[in-house]
């Protein structure tokens, strides 16, 4: 079966710690989700490049053409990786722009790899306080592991949780097996399908 | 095709000068804007309906009343009523008798509002907004074709007997449009009723607006009032001409970059290119409009304009409606070539009466 992967870097340099987290976690999901027999196509997805659509799309209500296709690329994804730097303790304001003008439904039963790259380890827990919650109230099913990479993580990378890279494949195969026993995401349509008028009208 | 100016009578600062105008005079502007609407061959006014600063109508059926004491062709409609936060049977009552005292020169377009605060001040719930559209409106479309009536709902108390006076002009209700930009429940709405749809695509992308109609287009056919191309179609949208496209474009920047609505977005060139925002020379906004037809999945029946928003001046809206004037008939000659014959014109008093005459005789 063919599996598509969104992965989303909210990073803001080049290169960019985030990016290359980002890349590692979809080569590692692509290497899982072959082994279990799917053909992958992975779909990098840069916050940078779409920064003033997203402002604009707050702005406006609607997304532009490029933001469409953003939009439609998550939705259709059978998994997400999402990695953002950690800023003032959180979240970049960019990465939760992006949340803020996905559709509310976009991510419902949709499996999710969280992961943040940040200037020292002592921020890991960004993941579990700030980016977790953020999705589980999306409703999207976030796998148990999530990956923090700090400076040191891409020296030796001993930490007390293991190496950066066993992570990585510890998260990889979690995404891959929750994507691997769902059905491809189906899209709701409401203007190919909509609520016929007697429903409306029974309330 | 009709062809009209609609306001949503904001009482807006003007940026260039500063000057903000006194409600008092937005009110009698705006009656001015009827009526040369009127003189320079328009077929549509309407204005909107809103309870809180900055905008001024909150009584719509008063400022359309003295509106129609003042005129004499023109058609009265609205942008929108709400059908959300009004009692059903006060729209009945009101557009009733604007209807009698217009010589049914009137129809409505109805809409849910787009301020949050306005339903608690009215004693609703933003969160019921769809089931109250759909559940006052069944209602109201019931009191202006039954005599007496019997009703029980969610959202009002129930009636017993209850016959909304005076009735309907030659006993044919208003005519009734139904604005939204992105429910497709309310396109769903206006195709089962066989009633108009209008999409304000001032704030949308072509895309959106095509999916709209289209869905409102092919439920209208379902539904059995006709084909998909005799759907009744309006759009809206913000026109700003001048002689030369440079001027326009240079007069009306400040306006666009201190707008509630444009401001801080995407330029007012690429605002220009990606939506229908019209601001150029006549014959630049006779191309974008005749183009429209793209936005509304075929050929359609009312095209409204805003002129007087943003704070634009007196004389500036004026000169806006004398161009209008100019335009209008040029968009009528072309919008007519290649006209299917089958595809309707939006219904009137007159057009719905014949219609009606036409149907008690064939039934002899």
């Amino acid at each position: 079966m063919r599996r598509t992967l969104a992965v989303v870097s909210a990073g803001l340099r080049q290169p960019s710690s985030t990016r290359m987290l980002a890349d590692r976690l979809a080569g590692a999901t692509r290497r899982e989700l072959e082994r279990l027999g799917a053909e992958v196509d992975a779909h990098p997805i840069e916050l940078r490049e779409h920064a003033h659509d997203l402002v604009n799309n707050l702005l406006l209500g609607y997304p532009s053409r490029e933001l469409q296709e953003v939009h439609d690329t998550v939705a259709r994804a059978d998994a997400l990786i999402v990695v953002t730097p950690t800023f003032a303790a959180s979240y970049s304001g960019l990465f939760k722009t992006f949340t803020d003008v996905l559709d509310e439904t976009a991510l419902v039963d949709k499996p999710v790899l969280i992961a943040a790259t940040g200037g020292t380890g002592r921020h890991s827990l960004v993941l579990e306080h700030a980016l977790r919650p953020l999705f589980s109230y999306l409703r999207a099913v976030v796998v148990p592991t999530a990956v923090f990479a700090a400076p040191e993580d891409w020296g030796d990378g001993g930490t007390a949780q293991g190496s950066l890279v066993h992570r990585i494949d510890r998260a990889a195969g979690e995404l891959a097996r929750e994507a691997d026993r769902r059905d491809p995401p189906t899209i709701n349509d409401p203007f190919a399908d909509p609520t016929p008028f007697e429903d409306l009208l029974g309330g | 095709m009709q062809f009209g100016i609609f306001s949503v009578g904001d009482v807006t600062a003007d940026p260039v000068t500063g000057r903000t105008p006194s409600e008092h005079e937005r009110i009698k502007a705006v009656v001015e804007y009827a009526r040369l609407a009127e003189d320079v061959g328009l077929d549509v006014f309407a204005i909107g309906e809103h309870h809180n600063p900055p905008f001024m109508p909150s009584s719509p059926t008063t400022l359309l009343g003295h509106v129609a004491a003042r005129t004499e062709r023109i058609v009265l409609s609205t942008s929108t009523t709400l059908i959300t936060t009004n009692d059903p049977v006060k729209i009945a009552e009101d557009y009733a008798m604007l209807q009698h005292l217009a010589d049914g020169r009137i129809d409505l377009m109805m809409g849910r509002g787009n301020t949050g605060p306005v339903y608690p001040w009215f004693g609703q719930d933003i969160r019921n907004g769809i089931p109250l559209a759909v559940e006052n409106y069944a209602l109201l479309h019931r009191l202006w074709r039954e005599d007496v009536v019997d009703w029980e709902g969610k959202f009002r108390t129930p009636l017993q007997s209850f016959t909304a006076t005076p009735r309907p002009l030659d006993g044919i209700p208003p005519f009734v449009w139904h604005g939204s930009i992105r429910s497709p429940e309310i396109a769903e709405q206006a195709a089962y009723y066989g009633d108009g749809f209008l999409h304000n695509n001032v704030l949308w992308p072509k895309e959106h607006v095509q999916r709209m109609v289209s869905l409102y287009r092919r439920r209208f056919e379902h539904y059995g009032h006709g084909s998909a191309d005799q759907a009744i179609v309006g759009l809206a949208a913000q026109l700003f001409v001048r002689k030369n496209s440079q001027d326009a474009i240079r007069e009306f920047r400040p306006y666009f970059d201190s707008s509630p609505v444009y401001g801080g977005g995407p330029s007012l060139e690429e605002t220009l290119e990606q939506t229908a925002l019209l601001v150029g020379s006549p014959q630049q906004v006779i191309d974008r409009i005749l183009a429209f037809r793209e936005y509304a999945a075929g050929d359609y029946q009312r095209q409204v304009f805003n002129v007087d928003a943003l704070g634009l001046p007196h004389e500036t809206v004026l000169r806006q409606i004398e161009a209008l004037g100019e335009i209008v008939p040029v968009l009528r000659r072309e919008f007519a070539i290649g006209r299917p014959a089958h595809v309707p014109d939006a219904p009137t008093h007159a057009s719905l009466k014949a219609a009606r005459l036409a149907t008690v005789e064939a039934a002899r």
